[in-house]
């Protein structure tokens, strides 16, 4: 959404509501709340023209603790409410902040149908791999196994993926991140303001009391720079700490390699475009355990579903004239009693 | 063939009647619903008084001449006031075995019965379980037959069309079919010929087929002596001046919706998800997207409600729409609607339950549902029309008290309401009730949850507004700032707020009126599309001397103010219902009345006469006939079933 240039510039603090922030002390949420508020600020975001909706769960407290309109809505539900909002008032910046129980469980159907209709939804995904406020259940994202209260014995279920869920839906921007990478973070939320469409970006988030530590393998700075790779548009896939390693495609898989080795140069691996129509190599590219790719897997444009709900409306106004209520009430047969 | 047929051509000896019932059947591909549709437009614009009853199987196409399969359309027409599609049909048209058979034993003895014998052979006679051809044995002896083979006199009408299939033709034998209906009835054939234009404009040759037929079945009729001694006239009714049109339910329902929008002010928003038989309140409102309306298929039942909840929170006039099982779904959301106070209507065309039931037949046992089917206290107002044409201004009404009040209303409509038709008076806008609406726009003071004194209704701000920026959820709230509240003494007074809500509505409620005889002994009370038939009834009963008098509710949360005294004012209280008894519990609960239920789960609408003899039964002290209880729940059962 283009800066309201008219309106006084508002700070990070402008967007924090009066309303006591109750997560726990050191739960993830705390940095990406943060970080939304300093994007808001920074993009010269309206609050008048921003709305938060969210269904159940931790994250979805989130509206309660932004200084926009809001909308804590019911489980899983958020996208279906918000998508009702934005084609209401195409005009409104729409957030919708959901966890991985709320949007890949109970919401699953809403976030499938609002990403493959493409409506203008920024979908904030935070995955902590766990059931939190009901005080630790394993969810969907949970990996084989998981002991938790309701699986004492270990989890039974193959976890979902959400981004490979989210590029078969077809979604026009589709990212990871994390809470505890604030930058990269903060550069993903921006490109989600600016983006038309539907966006999911999925946050990996800790939750301190109930899945401790679920994605330290990957993002503690000891272990990054090995577990992950950074997708870049047009950069070669490179990571390790010696920027030794790489992925490359094999048939229809993901391969790491060594660089230098057997011959092996930067020329022979994946060259990441987050712009291409086909999502298939973002696609692979998700499914790709090992290092686990972050930032941008998808980033298109189709016009959105409002937008063009709208746009039919215009039309049909122009083409047959703007609704003449006594002329609906006629019909097409009618008599006349004297 | 070119025979020119010049429309209203009298016989010699018409016979003038006062009404008609009439009902076409055939199998599911045969085009009775069309016919029997251009049946009534016609019949409307002849100027007689009507009301329809289509039933149709829930399958598209049941197999092809079995029982299942058969569908129906029932109209009554006459010269005077009527209240119901008729409980005896005078006339049967029967294109196959299977539909003679499922419908004859309806038919008034001595009554017309047109039968298609080309589809009378053996192997349909079969399907439709029939020995020997009751067209040839006699058994149908008490009704005046008429064996015609229209099948084939359809291919003979459409001989000159070689470019059409000898399918394609018998297609259009329903036309000729009505064209007979026309002639007997002396109805013009205009209004159909101009129909056929408009929907075969594509399809010239398929035009020209369905003109020939109907065309030829009115010829037919005319040249035939024998259809002389059955041809009639029913004069026009005396109704009130005014400009009329054919109205269902559910178009009646949809344009109220329209007109909502268009005397409030508000952009119209509505979600829904194809369901039988709501679907068409879709259909229609996807048409007029030029008065600015956004109509939304969604991808279940709570996305169409959810999406509808972030409409109203957005401001726009907010519907959601479906029948039971939908409704079922939509529960939780429209607790969210109760809690944050939004403005929504929920329409639910009511259809025989539970679970899928009888989906394309009519019930109302969805009152109790909708009046208590959330968790936790939560109150909304509830709006029942009476008749297709009610549709319109109870949709009306149901969308101001929703802003008003800024709750969500449930408009009960049901499936007998959706697709039955009646003449109904066209108002002009102008005339409608008007609305506005002013959304909060000043920050100073504002709070999310403070009152109005007088309707305790909360402000509606919506997104967008500079300076009034706040949050909603399912969580309970404070009063007055709608923060989260955890407290117990403040959710206790926030309960009571929100019932005391729905019932200041009552302000706005005209009372139960009371009609026919205010000194009879029995009141016969009901509410929805059961008016037409306890209207009928009570004139059968006024007929024979009997006095009775009649109050139907179209408030039923919160009741109109009178209610109570009025049903302290009879000394029996007869309730008819398509349900079990739903009305009369609430009514027994809430007033002490000794409420009779009369309740019928057929699918069917009463008939007059059902009703009738549960009057009679009342007044003379004995019990109304209940349905049948299940046998075999224990001995003790015999002594009280009081059969049925
Ligand atoms: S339970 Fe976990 S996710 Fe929820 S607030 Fe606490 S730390 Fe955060």
């Amino acid at each position: 959404m283009a800066p309201e240039t008219s309106l006084p510039v508002l700070t990070a603090k402008d967007f924090a509501s009066d309303q006591d922030i109750r997560w726990c002390p050191g739960c993830g949420d705390y940095a990406i709340l943060n970080q939304v508020r300093k994007v808001m600020a920074k993009m010269g975001t309206s609050r008048e023209n921003t709305v938060f909706v969210s269904g159940i769960g931790c994250s979805s407290r989130f509206p309660y603790y932004v200084n926009t309109y809001g909308f804590h809505t019911i489980h899983g539900r958020a996208p279906a409410v918000a998508t009702g909002v934005k084609m209401s008032n195409p005009e409104l910046q729409v957030w919708v902040i959901t966890g991985d129980g709320d949007a890949l469980s109970i919401g699953g159907n809403h976030l499938m149908h609002a990403l493959r209709r493409n409506v203008d939804l920024k979908i904030l995904l935070f995955n902590n791999r766990i059931y939190g406020l009901t005080k630790g259940q394993y969810s969907p994202t949970s990996e084989v196994g998981k002991i938790t209260k309701s699986t004492p014995f270990g989890s039974l279920d193959h976890p979902v993926n959400p981004i490979s869920l989210a590029l078969a839906c077809e979604a026009t921007f589709v990212a990871r991140t994390a809470d505890i990478y604030q930058q990269h973070l903060q550069e993903t939320l921006k490109l989600a303001a600016s983006h038309k469409g539907s966006v999911f970006i999925e946050i990996l988030q800790n939750c301190i009391i109930f899945n401790d530590g679920a994605f330290k393998d990957v993002t503690d700075r000891a272990n990054r720079d090995d577990k992950q790779v950074m997708l870049e548009h047009g950069r070669p896939l490179i990571f390790g700490k010696g920027h030794d390693k790489g992925l490359r495609q094999n048939g229809m898989e993901v391969e790491v390699v060594q660089l230098g080795r057997d011959g092996v140069t930067e020329k022979d691996l994946i060259v990441h475009d987050a712009f291409a129509q086909n999502q298939a190599l973002a696609y692979m590219l998700s499914r790709v355990e090992s290092p686990v790719p972050m930032g941008v897997f998808r980033n298109i444009t189709r016009p959105s579903f409002e937008m063009r709900a709208h746009a039919q409306i215009d039309e049909t106004m122009k083409k047959y004239g703007k609704g003449d209520l006594d002329k609906l009430l006629k019909g097409k047969e009618t008599w006349t009693v004297n | 063939m070119t025979t020119q047929v010049e429309s209203r051509t009298a016989a010699p000896n018409r016979q003038v009647l006062k009404n008609v019932t009439i009902r076409f059947a055939g199998d599911s591909g045969d085009g009775v619903q069309i016919t029997g549709s251009q049946f009534t437009n016609t019949t409307a614009i002849a100027g007689n008084d009507l009301a329809t009853l289509p039933d149709f199987p829930a399958e598209i196409r049941a197999p092809a001449g079995t029982l299942p399969g058969v569908s129906g359309f029932q109209i009554q027409f006459s010269s005077s006031d009527i209240h119901t599609p008729g409980d005896q049909p005078d006339v049967l048209v029967a294109f196959n075995p299977a539909a003679l058979k499922v419908h004859v034993g309806d038919l008034a003895p001595n009554g017309i019965l047109i039968c298609d014998t080309s589809q009378f052979d053996k192997s349909h006679l079969a399907k439709a379980g029939y020995t020997t051809n009751p067209l040839e044995d006699g058994s149908l002896s008490k009704y005046r037959l008429f064996s015609v083979n229209i099948t084939e006199k359809t291919l003979v009408a459409l001989r000159e069309l070689e470019a059409l299939s000898s399918r394609e033709k018998v297609r259009c034998k329903n036309f000729y079919a009505l064209g007979m209906a026309y002639w007997l009835f002396n109805r013009p054939i205009e209004t159909s010929l101009r129909w056929i234009e408009d929907k075969f404009k594509k399809m010239p040759e398929i035009a020209r087929a369905n003109v020939l037929a109907l065309k030829g079945g009115y010829a037919y009729c005319e040249m035939t002596d024998t259809f002389q001694a059955v041809a009639y006239e029913i004069p026009p009714a005396p109704t009130s001046k005014g400009l009329y049109r054919n109205l269902s339910g559910n178009e009646a329902l949809a344009m109220g919706l329209v007109a909502a929008s268009a005397r409030s002010g508000l952009p119209l928003f509505y979600g829904a998800y194809p369901i039988t038989p709501a679907s068409d309140i879709l259909h229609e409102l996807a048409k007029h997207k030029n008065f600015g309306i956004v109509t939304f298929q969604a991808e279940d039942e709570i996305a169409a409600v959810a999406a509808s909840v972030g409409a109203a929170f957005a401001g726009s006039l907010a519907v959601t729409g479906s029948a039971g099982p939908g409704i079922a779904l939509k529960s939780e959301a429209v607790s969210l609607a109760v809690m944050t106070e939004l403005p929504l209507v929920i329409v639910d065309v009511q259809r025989g339950g539970p679970s899928t039931g009888l989906p394309t037949k009519t019930e109302q046992a969805d009152l109790l549902f909708t009046l208590f089917g959330r968790h936790g206290e939560a109150p909304v107002c509830l709006l029942a029309p009476a008749t297709p044409g009610e549709c319109f201004f109870y949709a009306l009404e149901a969308c101001r008290l929703a802003v008003k009040f800024m709750t969500p209303v449930y408009l009960l409509s049901d499936g007998y309401l959706a697709n039955g038709a009646e003449p109904w008076r066209i108002p002009a806008a102008a005339e409608l009730p008007e609305f506005p609406v002013s959304f909060a726009v000043n920050p100073n003071g504002f709070h999310p949850y403070s009152r109005d004194a007088k309707t305790l209704s909360r402000p509606w701000a919506v997104p967008g507004t500079p300076g009034m920026e706040h949050r909603i959820g399912g969580i309970e709230k404070r009063e007055v700032t709608g923060n989260v509240s955890y407290d117990p003494a403040n959710h206790e007074k926030m309960t009571v707020l929100r019932r005391d809500k729905i019932r200041r509505i009552a302000a706005e409620i005209p009372p139960l009126v009371v009609e026919g005889d205010q000194d009879a002994e029995i009141l016969v009370i009901g509410w929805g599309s059961t008016y037409g038939a306890i209207r009928a009834a009570s004139e059968l009963a006024r007929a024979r001397g009997i006095k009775v008098a009649v109050a139907h509710l179209r408030h039923l949360c919160p009741w109109p103010a009178n209610i109570g005294e009025v049903l302290k004012r009879y000394k029996k209280v007869l309730c008819p219902e398509m349900n079990l008894g739903q009305l009369s519990l609430l009514l027994r609960a809430e007033f002490l009345v000794d409420v009779i239920g009369l309740n019928k789960m057929q699918g069917q609408p009463f008939k007059g006469r059902e009703v009738l003899n549960g009057i009679i039964n009342v007044i003379d002290g004995k019990p109304v006939p209940q349905p049948a209880e299940a046998a075999g729940r224990g001995e003790s059962n015999n002594e009280c079933d009081s059969g049925a």
